[in-house]
């Protein structure tokens, strides 16, 4: 049952995505090319981030006054961080490659199941910076506490 | 380039519908909808009992396209511009990138700003930012 409401709810975010626009990197693009205001730019995503963080913002505030979710014994919220240099060496990597194609994660999956190849080569590489990531910081931390 | 057209109605209900995905995930499982976070923990080493639930929302991304194609009659457009270097560096740099950083557009522009966090605020900046810059250099420099 709950691997069942996964799945719908990940179709649910891949079809908005898809009706928004983000699944097609020229449309991301065409946003992040301000240098083209007034002529070719695309306004577009500032139309689906206000979408999404509208209805986010009002839908959290709701659920979070729950005690605990409902399908879960507690909300997994990230622990509040100082500002330090992986917050801004992260994203600015991660940036630099969403400039050059016009996919981030989720429209990379969405772009995947339409047959892309494109996004298939993108999402494998994908994949594996992530995964690269992930076991350099768990050696990181585990190097830490010893 | 691909020119596209301004979509200001589609575009609201397209990010209207992920927010509700969003809203959904936290009202059932308490969980963040960050998909670089969700995407590398189904990937080994599995640290908690959830990766199976973290495999089929990814499924769920992966199938949306047929739905789209069995409600409308054709696949989602997705067009590009780079070649196949490009696309392997850009998927190795977003890769890296979100999971260093903890998260991509989902988990800190979408999810973090509707916290109101401070970090994700930082993060959000940054790389649209370094996403500009790219572009700019990409398109109007080389």
């Amino acid at each position: 049952m709950q691997i069942l409401i996964q799945f719908a709810l990940g179709l649910l975010f891949g079809a908005g995505l898809i009706v928004a626009g983000m699944a097609d990197p020229a449309k991301v693009l065409n946003f992040l090319d301000v240098a083209a205001i007034g002529t070719t730019w695309d306004a577009s995503l500032m139309f689906v981030l206000g979408g999404a963080i509208a209805v986010t913002f009002l839908g959290y505030r709701l659920v979070l006054k729950r005690p605990a979710p409902q399908m879960a014994s507690q909300f997994h919220l990230p622990a509040p961080a100082p500002i330090d240099a992986s917050i801004l060496i992260g994203p600015a990597i991660f940036g630099v490659g969403w400039g050059l194609v016009g996919l981030c994660p989720g429209p990379a999956f969405v772009a995947l199941g339409a047959g892309n190849v494109e996004a298939a080569l993108f999402t494998a590489a994908m994949l594996a910076g992530m995964w690269g990531a992930r076991l350099l910081s768990l050696r990181a931390a585990a190097l830490q506490r010893a | 380039m691909t020119p596209t057209e301004f979509t200001p109605f589609a575009s609201l209900v397209g990010g209207a519908k992920i927010g509700l995905a969003s809203v959904l995930l936290m009202l059932a499982f308490g969980r963040i909808a960050g998909i670089s976070g969700i995407a590398v923990r189904v990937l080994p080493p599995y640290l908690d009992g959830e990766a199976l639930g973290r495999l089929a929302f990814v499924l769920g991304l992966v199938g949306a396209p047929l739905i789209w194609l069995l409600a409308t009659g054709a696949m989602p457009v997705a067009s590009f511009d780079a070649g196949p270097a490009l696309l392997v560096a850009g998927g190795l740099l977003v890769g890296f990138g979100s999971v260093w950083g903890n998260g991509c557009t989902s988990g800190h522009g979408l999810c973090g700003l509707s916290r109101l966090s401070t970090r994700s605020l930082v993060a959000v900046g940054t790389f649209m930012a370094t996403a500009i810059a790219t572009v700019f250099v990409m398109r109007h420099l080389i």
